[in-house]
């Protein structure tokens, strides 16, 4: 009976949609599997509004990002709903860039939304980009590895039990190593998890004068602890691997542990793409027991631009693209584990996605320990976990992370990289004016 | 022959190229040269101010500067002498009659027809890269460690990628001006006692003179706003290793969203560009009399 | 005697020639035969050359997130579009430095191809900006004007060195009986210079379809070449080899295929004045 009702609602929606103008949505939207997912089901959503065409630019992150940025803020209106991160959403919605999400649908159950997902998307009360997937960062790791030597990870490891572990597990003849980390720069890539792990030392980007903290003791000892590990037991070629890459290593079987987003564990305990399928466990990212975990917060986020002339279509698809019902629609096509996770509540209590999902738990628990309003062991003048919620962030955060990542590569010290982000972020910080 | 009349028809003709390269260079110049005094952040509309040259200053002291300097330089200067080498050696070989000359001479030229972009994808990941890549599944079939190239030797990596890409190129204007030489005089010489040597420096080589000057200055041209290869394959790193100048802009511009740096940076940029033209055209008129 | 030593000359000719060329051609012929792979082969150790399970999945699966066609389209509209534009602008320019030229001729040349040195990306929001202002984002039209604008200085300068080789008499004789500029033109020079115009307008095709900064960032999804096309398989998650392979493999094989057979019309007017 509820379903014919819902039948007929579709078909009245349908026949009053088609009335309407026929309309064409642009949607600009990251190469994640997550997202060519969402553009394969989006024939589902098709058949309920056949009057709204929609027409996909799928580019790489960095790619996307620069060409959604200059759209939004040269006001090009070349696309209708932008695909933007945590990061972007504070600071367009702040230049009124971003149009109030207010016509979800009465089914959408926004109270549903993680908190700790939903409060860096809300202004004021309002929603102004909603959650497509989100993710914190967790250990992935191989259990037949770390069981052959004779090693047992805790479910909340240490930065010193990690370390002897990785050293321990690494096998560089038979291409085996005992950890894989970022090293490509980038401030999404090695500086998502530098800062991340940073914050779990006692460091922080800046204090309360906005002043760059890269000369500080735990700076130092977060980049030394960070290089000696990789030198004595990372893959070759760290310095240019980012998540795609070393998603791969770990995927053939050439990591005994990698620390990267909870989105991953979808992907590497999929036994069609992946070697090692059956034999990865999972934990919380490392501590040095200083109370901050080195896990970040991430979001994927539909949002759509203020000066859109088709909201209404446009809040229609992301109504249905972050609904409860579009996670439904993945696990009947797709089966559960492949769901986009990290945006809502039900599907973590939903027990056929627990039993399909064994990283579920620790997705959940990873996401509600981060905590973007208060990063740092210290206090800052900033929010954000693995970045600094300022506009000027991006760049710093890429030059700085191609300091570390030639430090990386052999070509600097620890010494001469923390020196030389020293000197970067203080000039970039004091041309923005925030250094006076 | 150029009368009052022709001499007229001439400017005419002339007019809607020089007009739209002019409206090309000069509109987007001004447009530049007048952000280059702001302080503009495409993310934070509403606070632009007249700063004076304060982006100068920041660029030209940018610690990265030089090295992105440097970069271009190499970049440029690597990638021509190999060409050009490779190139005459290339000519050279296949000016010679040989079964299949046709096949081999297309299998040569190939590389020319690839975009950048996925000349730069293959290279970094199915031939370079030190895990999965085809060179390390060499080496560790001959029992030696992968060698990991963007991460050891970034810029003669990218100079290798972009060697590839532009060889076929200079292979084919060299090969051309080969084949015009004047056969009758190479056996004259063969006749006379002169060696081989002898021959290509004295005889081929000089011939060659123009052919190489035209390569330099059409690659050069091409070559100094190398960009997507360093994009895709190490993003400028590790550290400044492979940012050249055009990089060092587009990390301004597009990545800090920085316009008012960026356009001080692109103004930079045209400077450095005009004096390698300056050069360039010197040398282009003492080989090419146009 | 001597026709063994040629023929011995010969094949050891054809030896290095053979391997030099296969050499070159290799990271071609790789990605090719990767795009047939499965992705767990792509990365197989060791590889495997010709011995794999064949399959089509990667390019079904490209198809399927992307509609190559359209990119295709877009392609071959922009760079035959932006060539022939360009022709049509440079074919009388080139005729008035070939043969009225002035003291300053060489001056303009130059000047010309000096605006090809400029970074774009320094000039990309200026032209963003305009773009948005006369609609031009996102079109075809738009991308055209571009390439048009920044290959024209080639186009002049190919005309130019390969109209100088005709001799300017021929020319004058038509005038003598009575041709106006226009029929001189075309109905006496262009026909004169068809391999020069041939090989002008296959090299700038080759150059606007692989322009990958302006294509991209002008573009959205309606106007999106293939070098857009290309930049949503850059490091997707996961395995990504095959596909990568299969999606290079499509954006390149057509202008593979064209540069493969026009080779000998190419070659021929591709000389920039070097040879005398």
């Amino acid at each position: 009976m509820k379903r014919a009702l819902s039948l007929i609602g579709a078909a009245v929606a349908a026949f009053l949609g088609s009335s309407a103008q026929a309309e064409t949505l642009s949607i600009a939207t990251v190469n994640n599997g997550d997202m060519i997912r969402m553009q394969k089901l989006s024939e589902h959503f098709n058949k309920a509004h056949p009057d709204i065409t929609l027409n996909w630019v799928t580019l790489e992150e960095n790619v996307l990002r620069q060409r959604v940025t200059t759209d939004i803020a040269a006001k090009g209106g070349q696309y209708d709903i932008l695909t933007i991160g945590t990061y972007e959403v504070p600071i367009w919605t702040k230049q009124k860039w971003l149009m109030p999400l207010t016509k979800l649908g009465a089914n959408y159950d926004v109270e549903d939304l993680l908190p700790s997902i939903r409060s860096g998307l809300t202004t004021d009360g309002t929603l102004y980009a909603a959650p497509f997937y989100g993710e914190s960062s967790m250990v992935m790791y191989r259990k037949d590895l770390f069981e052959k030597a004779g090693l047992t990870m805790p479910e909340a490891p240490t930065w010193a039990f990690v370390s002897d572990a990785a050293r321990k597990l690494t096998d560089k003849k038979a291409e085996v190593y005992g950890i894989c980390l970022r090293g490509k720069a980038g401030w999404g890539e090695n500086m998502a998890f530098l800062s991340a792990m940073a914050n779990s030392f006692g460091a922080s980007w800046f204090d309360m004068t906005w002043k760059p903290q890269f000369n500080t003791d735990p700076w130092k000892q977060t980049l030394t602890t960070y290089l000696g590990l990789m030198k004595d037991a990372g893959p070759p070629g760290a310095s240019s691997n980012g998540f795609n890459e070393n998603l791969a290593l770990f995927q053939s079987g050439k990591c005994a542990m990698w620390i990267d987003a909870t989105v991953a564990a979808s992907f590497v305990s999929n036994p069609a793409q992946s070697k090692v399928a059956d034999k990865v466990g999972y934990a919380l990212a490392p501590d040095t027991g200083l109370g901050k975990r080195s896990n970040w917060l991430w979001a994927w986020n539909l949002a759509i631009p203020a000066s859109s002339k088709k909201g209404d279509a446009a809040q229609a698809f992301i109504s249905w693209a972050t609904s409860k019902e579009y996670l439904d629609l993945v696990a009947k096509e797709e089966g559960w584990a492949n769901v986009p996770p990290g945006t809502r509540t039900s599907l973590y209590t939903n027990p056929e996605y627990r039993k399909a999902a064994p990283f579920a738990d620790l997705t959940l628990k990873s996401i509600q320990a981060a905590d973007p309003q208060h990063p740092t062991v210290q206090p800052v003048p900033y929010t954000g976990v693995q970045f600094v919620a300022i506009p000027e962030f991006q760049g710093i955060g890429t030059a700085v992370g191609q300091a570390f990542s030639a430090a990386l590569a052999g070509q600097t010290t620890a010494d001469q990289a923390l020196q030389t982000a020293q000197t970067l972020a203080t000039r970039e910080m004091t041309k923005a004016g925030y250094i006076k | 022959m150029a009368t009052a009349h022709s001499r007229a028809a001439a400017r005419l003709t002339m007019s809607p190229a020089v007009i739209l390269l002019l409206g090309w260079m000069l509109i987007p110049l001004v447009m530049t040269l007048y952000f280059s005094f702001l302080r503009y952040n495409l993310l934070m509309p509403g606070t632009e101010e007249f700063i004076g040259t304060l982006n100068y200053q920041y660029f030209l002291t940018d610690p990265a500067f030089f090295s992105a300097l440097f970069n271009t330089l190499a970049l440029v200067g690597g990638v021509l002498v190999l060409t050009i080498a490779g190139g005459i050696g290339l000519a050279l070989l296949l000016d010679q009659p040989f079964w299949g000359r046709g096949i081999v001479r297309l299998l040569v030229i190939a590389p020319f027809f690839v975009m950048p972009t996925v000349s730069a994808l293959v290279w970094k990941n199915m031939l370079m890269n030190p895990v999965n890549g085809l060179f390390a599944a060499i080496a560790k079939g001959l029992g030696l460690q992968p060698f990991d190239f963007l991460a050891e030797a970034p810029l003669s990596s990218i100079i290798l990628i972009v060697t590839w890409q532009w060889l076929p190129f200079a292979t084919l204007i060299l090969l051309t001006a080969l084949q015009s030489l004047d056969r009758e005089r190479l056996e004259a010489a063969e006749m006379d006692g002169a060696g081989a040597l002898d021959r290509f420096l004295h005889i081929i080589l000089p011939h060659l003179a123009r052919a190489m000057t035209v390569v330099t200055l059409i690659q050069t041209i091409f070559l100094l706003s190398v960009f997507a290869e360093i994009l895709v394959t190490t993003n400028g790193g590790p550290g400044t290793a492979t940012t050249n100048i055009t990089y060092l802009v587009y990390a301004q511009s597009l990545l800090q969203f920085d316009v008012g740096g960026g356009s001080a940076g692109g103004i930079v940029a045209v400077v450095l560009a005009n004096i390698v033209a300056v050069f360039l055209m010197r040398m282009i008129g003492r080989n090419l009399d146009i | 005697m001597a026709r063994a030593a040629t023929n011995r000359r010969m094949l050891v000719v054809t030896l290095i020639a053979w391997a030099v060329g296969i050499v070159i051609f290799f990271p071609i012929l790789w990605t090719v035969l990767t795009s047939f792979k499965t992705e767990s082969e792509a990365v197989a150790t060791p590889p495997t050359f010709l011995a794999f399970h064949w399959t089509l999945e990667n390019y079904s699966e490209v198809q399927q997130r992307s509609d190559y066609f359209l990119h295709f389209w877009n392609s071959v509209v922009i760079s035959v579009g932006s060539t022939l534009l360009g022709l049509l602008v440079a074919v009388p320019a080139a005729w008035s430095m070939a043969f009225v030229p002035g003291k300053r001729t060489r001056d303009v040349l130059m000047w010309m191809l000096s605006t090809k040195m400029l970074p774009p990306v320094g000039v990309l929001i200026p032209i963003y900006l305009l773009f948005r202002d006369f609609g031009l984002l996102d079109s075809r039209i738009g991308l055209v004007i571009v390439l048009t604008l920044i290959n024209l200085p080639i186009i002049v300068w190919m005309l130019f060195t390969y109209f100088r080789e005709i001799p300017g008499e021929i020319l004058e004789a038509s005038r003598m009986d009575g041709a106006g500029l226009k029929e001189e033109i075309l109905f006496v020079l262009l026909p004169m210079a068809v391999p020069g115009i041939a090989s002008t307008l296959l090299l700038n095709i080759i150059l606007a379809w692989n322009e990958a900064f302006w294509t991209l960032n002008l573009s959205a999804s309606q106007s999106a070449p293939l070098t857009a096309f290309i930049a949503s398989y850059s490091s997707p998650e996961g395995l990504f080899y095959a596909k990568l392979s299969a999606a290079s493999t499509m954006a390149v094989a057509p202008i593979l295929v064209l540069g493969w057979f026009s080779q000998k019309q190419l070659v021929r007017g591709l000389t920039f004045g070097a040879v005398k």
